[in-house]
């Protein structure tokens, strides 16, 4: 059918910007592999690289990359400097309290002779403008550019039909209040709409930047446990603060009152694991996709032929499509489970909450 | 072990860019993005409301005129039935009342024919008679001229006479 037609040539369309980026992906890759020649490929080691947080922004691959600030707070006061500072590789900056140097993408306290000093380096509180920090800046100015000039057109055009990015954003925006926030939260929607489409909007656009290899992405953002641990604890924060009288009661005085010793406990556990399982779902499916590409990208270097490279870029392409689904996906359901939990807690017939959660 | 132990410094800039955004796109872009869909909807939803209203009213106004159509055409019909009875009436009026006029007018006729005629008919009479009387004593005076045709027409009349 023509549908299908349609979806197929899209479905081609994506497949093929993937494969680009992987291609590309793959050809930096190769590019840095002559200097590391002599010891064998770790695989294991180029995906915990590839993953972690890094205090220059690599804007493509290895090859092009941009230095960031690091700023350090110390038992003795601020210290701010530039990453270049570390270049070469190991290189010990002479700090104004410290001297300091880079171990595995961490910023330790070492002496003079670059022996690690860990109560030193416990000391120190590293607030760096790492490469998430710096991407994540990046994605909120595109989010502002995005939504400031449709709200901007919403204002122009008022009453009229949408049209241009409007028309982009607001099914979107549609989708998130009529099938997330109304049927999860109720009437008191409207409240928590802000809060949930900038979840929904802020994880979704950082999961499509981490599934580019290079700039404007090339950072694991929505893959690290600080991230998501910060977006679940403001989660948290929400559904607490915004817990109703049912919503105790429904934790502290369970029904029949004998059930007090078993319930009691497992509800206090409840209020912390629903966002615990957030912030462990979200860092673990864009871990996941990261960590399953670069591996089979690894692959080629493992058996260290191009001849496997077909079969590496083909799987790689088949789970970059899957990523694709799992970042809309993941941000769908952080969003609308966070819709559920503030339900739960704002809801007010106790019964019907209970329900739900079966 | 360095995965899932989150690092302070990008909690604390994740936090804080994450309000930040969620400051400024709540003031500056949900609000107003919802509170124009909002609206939006609304008005969609009066503007159908309203176009149901007009229909109702149009086919109400339809029925009405319809129904005045009718009730006009019937009065209409009645008006004509009734000028013509009236006209039939006038002109039944009409013809009685000449019809008698005329009548009338004849029998004056006939009285005045009748009087012309008979003062007429008197007139000859009177006439006839005075001409006869003139002829009569013409006649008379001629045959009595001479004595001898006198004598004979006493004589003539005496003879006539008989004495009883």
């Amino acid at each position: 059918m023509i549908n299908g037609s349609i979806l197929k040539s899209k479905i081609l369309n994506i497949s093929l910007i993937c494969a680009f980026f992987l291609a590309f992906g793959a050809f930096t890759a190769k590019a840095s592999e002559p200097e590391k020649k002599a010891e064998k490929f770790d695989a294991g080691k180029t995906a915990m690289e590839h993953i972690t947080d890094k205090h220059e922004w690599h804007f493509l691959g290895e090859k092009v990359v941009v230095p960031l600030p690091i700023i350090l707070y110390t038992d003795k006061g601020l210290e701010f400097f530039s990453s270049e500072k570390f270049n070469p590789e190991g290189n010990i900056y002479k700090g104004k309290y410290y001297n300091y140097s880079l171990e595995h993408d961490k910023v330790k306290v070492v002496d003079a002779e670059g022996k690690v000093d860990e109560a030193a380096t416990k000391k120190v509180w590293d607030f760096s403008i790492t490469q998430n920090v710096a991407g994540m800046w990046l994605s909120g100015l595109v989010l502002l550019f995005v939504f400031l000039s449709a709200s901007a057109a919403y204002k122009k055009r008022a009453g009229k039909a949408p049209k241009g990015l409007q028309s982009f954003v607001e099914p979107v925006i549609l989708f998130i209040r009529d099938d997330v926030a109304l049927p999860n939260i109720g009437v008191k929607y409207e409240r928590f709409m802000p809060l949930l489409l900038t979840v929904f909007f802020f994880i979704l656009i950082n999961n499509f930047f981490g599934m580019i290899p290079f700039f404007p992405g090339g950072y694991n953002l929505t893959g690290n446990i600080a991230v998501t641990f910060t977006l679940a604890f403001i989660i948290f924060l929400v559904i607490n603060l915004n817990g109703n009288k049912y919503y105790w009661k429904h934790i502290f005085s369970p029904n029949p009152w004998w059930l007090f010793p078993i319930m009691i406990p497992v509800e206090i556990v409840g209020i912390f694991s629903k966002p615990i399982a957030l912030m462990i779902r979200l860092f673990a499916n864009m871990l996941a996709g990261h960590i399953v590409i670069i591996s089979l990208i690894s692959l080629i270097f493992i058996f260290n032929t191009i001849w496997i490279a077909p079969v590496s870029v083909g799987f790689a392409l088949f789970i970059d499509v899957i990523e694709v689904l799992v970042v809309f996906l993941q941000a769908y359901v952080f969003t609308i489970l966070s819709a559920l939990f503030i339900g739960m807690a704002v809801q007010e017939h106790h019964d019907e909450a209970h329900q739900e959660v079966i | 072990m360095d995965l899932v132990s989150p690092n302070p410094g990008l909690i604390f800039w994740t936090a804080i860019t994450f309000l930040i955004l969620l400051f400024i796109l709540k003031k500056y872009a949900w609000k107003p993005i919802l509170k124009a869909v909002n609206d939006r909807e609304n008005s969609i939803e009066s503007a159908l409301l309203r176009a149901e209203a007009v229909r109702e009213e149009m086919s109400r106004l339809t029925s009405e005129n319809e129904s005045l159509l009718k009730q006009a055409r019937a009065e209409r019909d009645t008006i004509l039935a009734e000028a013509t009875k009236v006209k039939n009436q006038i002109i039944a009026d009409a013809k009685e009342a000449a019809q008698k006029e005329g009548a009338r007018q004849l029998e004056i006729a006939r009285i005045e024919i009748n009087n012309q005629k008979a003062i007429a008919m008197a007139d000859v009479k009177n006439q006839v008679a005075a001409l006869s009387l003139d002829i009569a004593e013409k006649v008379l005076r001629k045959q009595f001229e001479d004595q001898k045709k006198q004598d004979e027409l006493v004589r003539d009349l005496l003879k006539d006479v008989k004495l009883s």
